[in-house]
């Protein structure tokens, strides 16, 4: 038997939260080395991986299958492709940069690692999971660590956010797990690559085929998140801890946008067909309203969360474009979307910790006192506002080529065109905060405010060399998705 | 040898690199370090320029073969990038190369001692390469990608002093006006490619000439494009961002208003020339946008009381002589009146020519501009005067600058603003006429300019004493002086296919006598009311008063634009309305609906403080039942 790679990487982070709740003395450097060197491993082989795999296959790698709930038919069914491996790395790095962004935590540091660990796991394992109902499980992993980490050691109206987070995912996974059964109950498999083969909507007719879509979808749309179902977000993302902000944007949204491509046009590829036009007009509204609404944030952190509706809004357009060069450009805009909107939160908390304040009408002038948080905060800005040489350039542009061009869905070219108006409104928002947080005279509020420190510069150059790489050279994993996106046209002819 | 081209761009590149990556953070002892890096990267640019430029002219057909890289390829989708050598890439590779050269030799005096140091030069290295690269690119995507490169470089540059608030404002305006430009130059160039499935100039150029691409189609193509230079080349409607941008150092500004940024719109409307003349509406409104925006401009620049704010506005009118030189003759090519192949060249030959002799003189006054300020500390020409007498230097070269621009023959800026007006007496009668009357206002407002900042006697405070600027300063002004003069001697016209002209035989012309009354009646009204004072610039003042506070109000654009339109209808209008509409419908309703879920939440909470763990506990737990219950069930 080969060398079950997945459930090392999936596993590993879990494997950590266990030996941390062990650890005989609760020393919180200790915590910290152990939580870091788990997701460091998880990481490291998530990279080999990356190298590994075979970028002439379309099928999944690196596959596992072994019986799970035979009465159920149900399998440990691994695999990824090339939608789902960008993601994973992307997981496994957010997750090592998730502890050291958690460096500073103080309160119940045993517990908060645990969760983190834990949460890591449950989101790899989302990307992994080639069975649905695996991937149901794995799914609601997530939902307690999340509840945990947002109201312990949140602030603001912790508890509230976090129930709001809870409750809108559970509501999106009531209706998605019934969306699965149904699917169960007339195909009789779980197994996502049979399900896709199946060609199941034509045989279940279009009523029940169009439900059990729209059941899915829900799901996806809540996680994502889509208008009108994103006020859960902002509140979330402001009020968690900045690690879990960085998790929670940085890759549980993809999980929504993950889930549409994976699930619900591989499997109903007709039913998608018949309601983009419905489902991108949606997105539009995400960019345009997001956007619109992230303008009048005075909350740095929420304004970065609203910033992250609007530009979720192209992944799902470049989705439900259904050409192939757009739903290349959504997944590589979710990659970038990760590593830029991560960086974001994580200079967002990083500032806060400095200056104890978030409300942008009173900061100012701080690019005098922190000279490197300026320059990364800037860089994150300007590739999430599309600028050429960044990975948000290279996505956003792909989705808007990609849906320019697409024959799949009547009117495309102005609806991609209203989207393309988006790119003014995030360069406003952006330049404007960036403006108004670090231009203008030093105030004296921030005197002697310190700059990043070299774990936090660290692993913001990273970030800012990754974004750099795949804004110069998107080939590195466009033609890794690629692979993945084929199979999933294959139906359209 | 053609990778070589590549170098002509990558090598500023790489100093900005070297500069950002090396100096700044490990050498920053040494300031000194990134201009000399600087200075050999775009010096070595420079030289091979000019061996692309002789290459060029050797070349059959003045264009030379480049490669072609592949960039990304996704199904049938394949996108290549490489570079395109021919003759007005040779022109403009020239312009950009020495004036930045100039400027960065300049810089060295003017940026002494700023703390910023090694971040000018870096950016600085960034603006010229980007510059570079959009010269030479032979498609619209690559094109675009250092089009937003040097519209970034600006932001930067413009907002290099991010501690000043109006720095910091006028940084995020140009970035964001030019990028209103942008967004249909994005849209024309995906609408393109979805109609031809390529990005390449030279094929979509074709294209468009055999009329595979025509109609409607094209006219909206073109006029997407044409919105992206009218942002970047500051052309009404979108040119409030350039007389803010003088909130950079000088030498920026220089750099800005003469070879980079703004000279990039005129570029791209040059360089899609065969494109965009092939739609009547499209080339018509280039024509009509470029000519309104010359005499627009003008007269606000007759009031202005800021040394760089005159000077920008003259720059935003030059430039629309040059898209008024490109949009006639493409009228004439769209009516059929030109030849085909002779008008193509020429309109590109008419409206780069300018551009090329305008570089030089403008980036000259800008110089002068900043040595004026350099001992005067200010910029407020109410607050000069007298400076003749103790900075002749400055003086003398501002002197050959003004008259240049004015177009005195027979100096650099008559010979393109020449061949302007004359196309525009062919094809556009009217736009003639408002090109001619703006050839009044040019010389009255930059000889009211001379006259309130020069002549006189000194009116600011006592205790600067005036001094003329460095060696270091001074020398790339001469420099910039002897181009303003011999620059239109140049044979580019001829090169770039457009019309000879010879140096006495421009004096036949009527036109030229014309023109050349009108200048001299421009400054010989500057001369009496500011020099001699015979009419009194305070009664005229009055007199037109209610003219005055419009122009001087800049026509209220500004207010328009960023009160009326950016605050009150969008951010506390239409923002403010979907703002409240999320707080209180999307997410009401929601909290409405779960208020059930909440209230029971707060009661769990009551019961359970700080047993939070237990609390999550009995979610897992639950989830286990409901998967249990498949289990047994299923």
């Amino acid at each position: 038997m080969s060398i079950p790679y997945l459930s090392i990487i999936i596993f590993l982070p879990l494997a950590g939260a266990i030996a941390i709740a062990l650890l005989p003395r609760a020393d919180p450097k200790r915590i910290k080395l152990t939580a870091a060197f788990f997701t460091l491993l998880s990481l490291v082989l998530a990279i080999a991986l990356f190298f590994m795999f075979d970028r002439s296959l379309a099928g999944a790698q690196f596959v596992e299958r072994v019986g799970w709930i035979p009465p159920l038919n149900a399998h440990y069914f691994l695999g990824i492709d090339g939608l789902s491996l960008p993601l994973v790395a992307l997981t496994a790095l957010l997750g090592f940069i998730a502890v050291l962004v958690s460096w500073k935590i103080e309160l119940r540091v045993r517990e908060y690692f645990v969760w983190l660990l834990v949460l890591e796991t449950g989101i790899l394992g989302v990307f992994c999971s080639l069975d649905l109902l695996l991937f149901f499980l794995f799914w609601e992993v997530e939902i307690l660590p999340m509840y945990l980490l947002i109201s312990i050691w949140g602030t603001g109206r912790k508890e509230y956010s976090a129930m709001k987070f809870v409750v809108y995912t559970l509501l999106g996974s009531a209706l998605m797990l019934a969306g699965i059964l149904l699917l169960y109950f007339h195909a009789g498999t779980f197994d996502m690559v049979e399900l896709a083969q199946l060609g199941l909507g034509p045989a279940l007719g279009s009523l029940l085929a169009t439900a059990i879509f729209f059941l899915l979808f829900f799901g996806y749309a809540v996680k994502l998140p889509l208008f009108p179902l994103h006020t859960w977000l902002p509140d979330a993302h402001t009020d968690a801890p900045t690690a879990v902000s960085v998790i929670l944007a940085g890759i549980m949204l993809k999980m929504g946008g993950y889930g549409m491509i994976r699930i619900c046009i591989a499997i109903f590829p007709q039913i998608a067909r018949t309601y983009a036009p419905l489902i991108i007009v949606l997105a539009l509204v995400s960019i345009l309203y997001g956007a619109a609404v992230t303008f009048r944030q005075r909350d740095l952190k929420r304004l970065i969360a609203y910033s992250s509706i609007s530009h979720m809004g192209y992944v799902v357009l470049g989705l439900f474009a259904l050409s192939q060069v757009s739903i290349s450009g959504a997944t590589l805009q979710m990659v970038s979307h990760g590593l830029i909107i991560g960086l974001l939160f994580a200079l967002a908390g990083l500032l806060y910790d400095k200056v104890h304040e978030r409300d942008i009408t009173r900061l100012g002038g701080l690019a005098r006192q922190m000279p490197i948080m300026v320059v990364v905060f800037s860089v994150a800005g300007l590739a999430a506002l599309g600028l050429p040489g960044t990975s948000g350039f290279a996505a956003e542009f792909l989705v808007f080529l990609g849906s320019f061009r697409s024959t799949m869905v009547a009117g495309i070219q102005i609806y991609t065109v209203i989207g393309v108006l988006g790119l003014v409104l995030t360069a406003g928002y952006i330049l404007w905060m960036l403006q108004r947080v670090f231009y203008g005279p030093p105030k004296a509020d921030y005197e002697g405010a310190a700059d990043a420190g070299k774990l936090e510069t660290f692993y913001a150059l990273v970030m800012v060399a990754l974004i750099m790489l795949i804004g110069i050279y998107p080939r590195i994993l466009t033609d890794v998705i690629n692979m993945g996106v084929l199979p999933i046209l294959a139906p359209f002819g | 040898m053609p990778e070589v081209a590549l170098a002509i761009f990558l090598l500023p590149i790489f100093s900005f690199v070297v500069i950002s990556l090396i100096i700044r953070p490990f050498l920053n002892k040494r300031p000194q370090l990134s201009w000399y890096v600087t200075i050999a990267s775009i010096g070595a640019s420079l030289i091979l320029s000019l061996w692309m430029l002789v290459e060029v002219i050797k070349a059959p057909g003045h264009v030379l073969p480049m490669p072609d890289y592949q960039w990304l390829v996704i199904g049938d989708t394949s996108i290549h990038l490489g570079v395109m050598a021919d003759s007005l890439a040779a022109v403009m590779l020239i312009v950009v190369t020495v004036v930045s050269l100039v400027v960065q030799i300049y810089s060295r005096g003017y940026m002494h001692g700023d703390p910023g140091y090694c971040r000018y030069f870096a950016f600085m290295s960034l603006f010229t390469g980007s510059m570079l690269g959009l010269v030479l690119a032979d498609n619209l995507l690559f094109l675009f990608v250092f089009w937003e490169l040097v519209g970034l470089c600006s932001y930067l540059l413009i907002g290099f002093w991010f501690h000043r608030p109006e720095a910091a404002r006028a940084a995020t305006k140009a970035f964001i006006v030019t990028r209103i430009g942008d967004f249909g130059f994005l849209a024309a160039i995906l609408f393109l490619y979805a109609k031809t499935g390529t990005f390449d100039i030279g094929e979509l150029q074709h294209l468009a000439l055999v009329g595979a691409i025509g109609g409607t189609a094209l006219t909206w193509a073109a006029i997407g494009i044409f919105s992206g230079a009218v942002g970047k080349s500051a052309q009404f409607p979108l040119h409030t961002w350039l007389p803010d941008a003088m909130e950079g150092p000088t030498p920026v500004s220089a750099l800005i208003h003469a070879a980079t940024m703004v000279a990039a719109g005129v570029f791209l409307v040059a360089r899609l020339f065969p494109m965009i003349a092939s739609s009547y509406e499209a080339i018509m409104t280039v024509a009509i946008i470029g000519g309104f925006t010359a005499i627009f401009a003008a007269t606000m620049g007759m009031v202005m009381n800021d040394f760089k704010r005159i000077l920008a506005y003259s720059t935003i009118s030059q430039l629309g002589y040059m898209m008024l030189g490109l949009g006639v003759v493409g009228v004439g090519v769209a009516r059929g009146a030109v030849a085909l192949e002779v008008g193509l060249a020429l309109g590109v030959a008419v409206g780069i020519f300018h551009l090329f002799n305008h570089a030089f003189f403008k980036a000259l006054l800008f110089f002068g501009a900043g040595s004026a300020s350099h001992a005067t500390g200010t910029f407020d020409i109410r607050e000069m005067g007298g400076l003749r007498k103790a900075m002749p230097w400055t003086f003398a070269t501002f002197l050959i600058g003004s008259l240049s621009i004015v177009g005195i023959w027979p100096l650099a800026g008559f010979w393109g603003k020449e061949q302007i007006l004359s196309q525009a007496w062919h094809y556009a009668p009217i736009l003639f006429y408002l090109a001619m009357i703006t050839v009044f206002m040019t010389a009255f407002y930059m000889f009211r300019l001379l006259f309130l900042a020069f002549g006189g006697e000194y009116r600011g405070g006592a205790h600067v004493s005036l001094r003329e600027s460095p060696a270091v300063m001074i020398v790339p002004m001469v420099l910039l002086a002897i181009l303003s003069v011999v620059s239109g001697w140049l044979p580019i016209s001829e090169f770039l296919g457009g019309e000879s002209h010879s140096f006495f035989g421009a004096l036949a012309s009527p036109m030229a006598w014309a023109s050349l009354l009108l200048a001299a009646l421009g400054i010989l009204l500057a001369y009496a009311i500011y020099s001699k004072k015979w009419i009194s610039a305070e009664s005229m003042r009055r007199r037109f008063a209610p003219l005055y506070t419009i122009v001087s109000r800049k026509y209220w654009f500004d207010e328009l634009y960023e009160n009326v339109f950016v605050v009150r209808i969008l951010v506390d209008g239409i923002f403010a309305l979907f703002h409240w509409f999320d707080d209180h419908i999307v997410d009401g309703m929601v909290n409405g609906i779960a208020g059930g879920t909440i209230a029971a939440g707060r009661e769990i909470r009551r019961l359970q403080t700080g047993q939070l763990q237990a609390y999550g506990l009995a979610i897992f737990i639950g989830i286990l039942a409901i998967i249990a219950f498949f289990m047994i069930f299923g």
